[in-house]
């Protein structure tokens, strides 16, 4: 067969889905301009309850149960990931966390950790990854790329930190960062969840919803 | 170990099929005209005693006055490779012959040099962005890039 058959027979992707694509990064480019909310805001919250006691003794329980069982969902982009298979290793041990689990669906999901740089090619998929996963989801930017775009910040192609596309609870500073440090990130956004308001303040689970919707642009 | 062919002699022998193609020749690389490369390509594949029937890799470098897009060729069964060089003048419009049609893995690396050095090739059958997406304003792998 010659070499010009098989370029005939030759499956390009479609003219019409590249425009799209090109169209939605645009759109998330327009939208990460817009202001971040102050990640620490929660430190500074007074604790308002309703019906302080047996509301807020069922808070405890439900915030028990979620920090010590938080799966993470695969989004490793880059380097950094290694990071984190070696804090998942047998020497760092992150099932004492209860975390041992790497879901592979982000339907079954509650943590994503971001672990490297990210193009805006590859940004639309993150976001959409973020918006499957089930409420509540919490997500850490690990590292400087997931920071703020770390040494590629003023390339033309990468996204300056995972916050312009998701809301970020917790920065895990380094290059990469050590194991220790992501299971001290780790650490951090369990003391976040232990705080955090089901029931006993109806205000709680509302912010979040704004947080989000700030971002994916809907009202 | 892959003996790399001098480009003196591989011009010689070009030159006695298309007399008009090769620019210059050195040690090292052939030089040819841009609008002749696909025939120079087509003759290095087909000829039995050079047979370039695998392509290495196109890559492509900006220098100021001109593109060069450069093509590393060899030959699985005589062993032997080449550089073989062209250069396109024009920096607002710059066309240089795809080669697809001979190798079928010049296909996404002339994609590439079309995203990211802003380099036509003329014949290619899906010439658009591979690395960045649709709507994107430039080429950023040019000099003048900012």
């Amino acid at each position: 067969m010659e070499i010009g058959d098989i370029t005939q027979r030759y499956i390009y992707s479609d003219a019409e889905l590249d425009r799209a694509e090109g169209e939605a990064i645009e759109a998330l480019k327009a939208l990460s301009q817009q202001p971040i909310p102050d990640p620490d805001k929660w430190l500074e919250e007074k604790q308002r309850y309703v019906f302080p006691y047996i509301l807020a003794s069922l808070d405890i329980i439900f915030n028990w149960a979620r920090r010590c069982s938080l799966w993470p969902v695969i989004c490793f982009p880059a380097c950094c990931a290694f990071e984190f298979i070696a804090a998942n290793a047998s020497r760092f041990d992150l099932s004492r966390f209860g975390m041992e689990i790497l879901r592979a669906s982000p339907r079954q999901a509650d943590l994503m950790i971001t672990a490297g740089t990210l193009t805006w090619k590859a940004a639309p998929q993150v976001r959409r990854i973020y918006e499957q996963m089930a409420e509540p989801k919490w997500v850490i930017a690990m590292g400087a790329c997931g920071i703020s775009g770390g040494i590629f910040r003023s390339s033309y192609n990468v996204v300056p930190g995972y916050n312009r596309i998701v809301p970020v609870d917790v920065y895990v500073p380094g290059c990469p960062p050590r194991p220790e440090a992501l299971i001290y990130g780790i650490r951090m956004l369990h003391y976040k969840i232990s705080r955090g308001r089901t029931l006993s303040s109806p205000l709680a689970g509302g912010e979040r919803l704004e947080e989000a919707s700030l971002l994916s642009g809907k009202d | 170990m892959t003996v790399s062919l001098s480009g003196n002699e591989v011009a010689k022998q070009i030159t006695k099929h298309l007399s008009e193609a090769v620019i210059k020749a050195s040690g090292e690389a052939v030089l040819v005209k841009s609008e002749s490369i696909f025939d120079v390509a087509e003759y290095l594949k087909s000829s039995p005693e050079l047979d370039f029937d695998y392509l290495n890799y196109i890559t492509a470098v900006d220098y100021y006055d001109y593109f060069e897009v450069v093509y590393q060729l060899t030959s699985m069964k005589h062993n032997h490779s080449l550089v073989l060089k062209t250069r396109c003048y024009d920096r607002d419009n710059p066309v240089v012959p795809s080669v697809v049609k001979l190798w079928q893995g010049a296909d996404f690396q002339e994609r590439e040099i079309y995203d990211l050095m802003g380099i036509s090739f003329e014949g290619h059958p899906n010439l658009k962005r591979i690395l960045l997406w649709e709507g994107f304003e430039g080429h950023p792998l040019r000099k003048d890039y900012l």
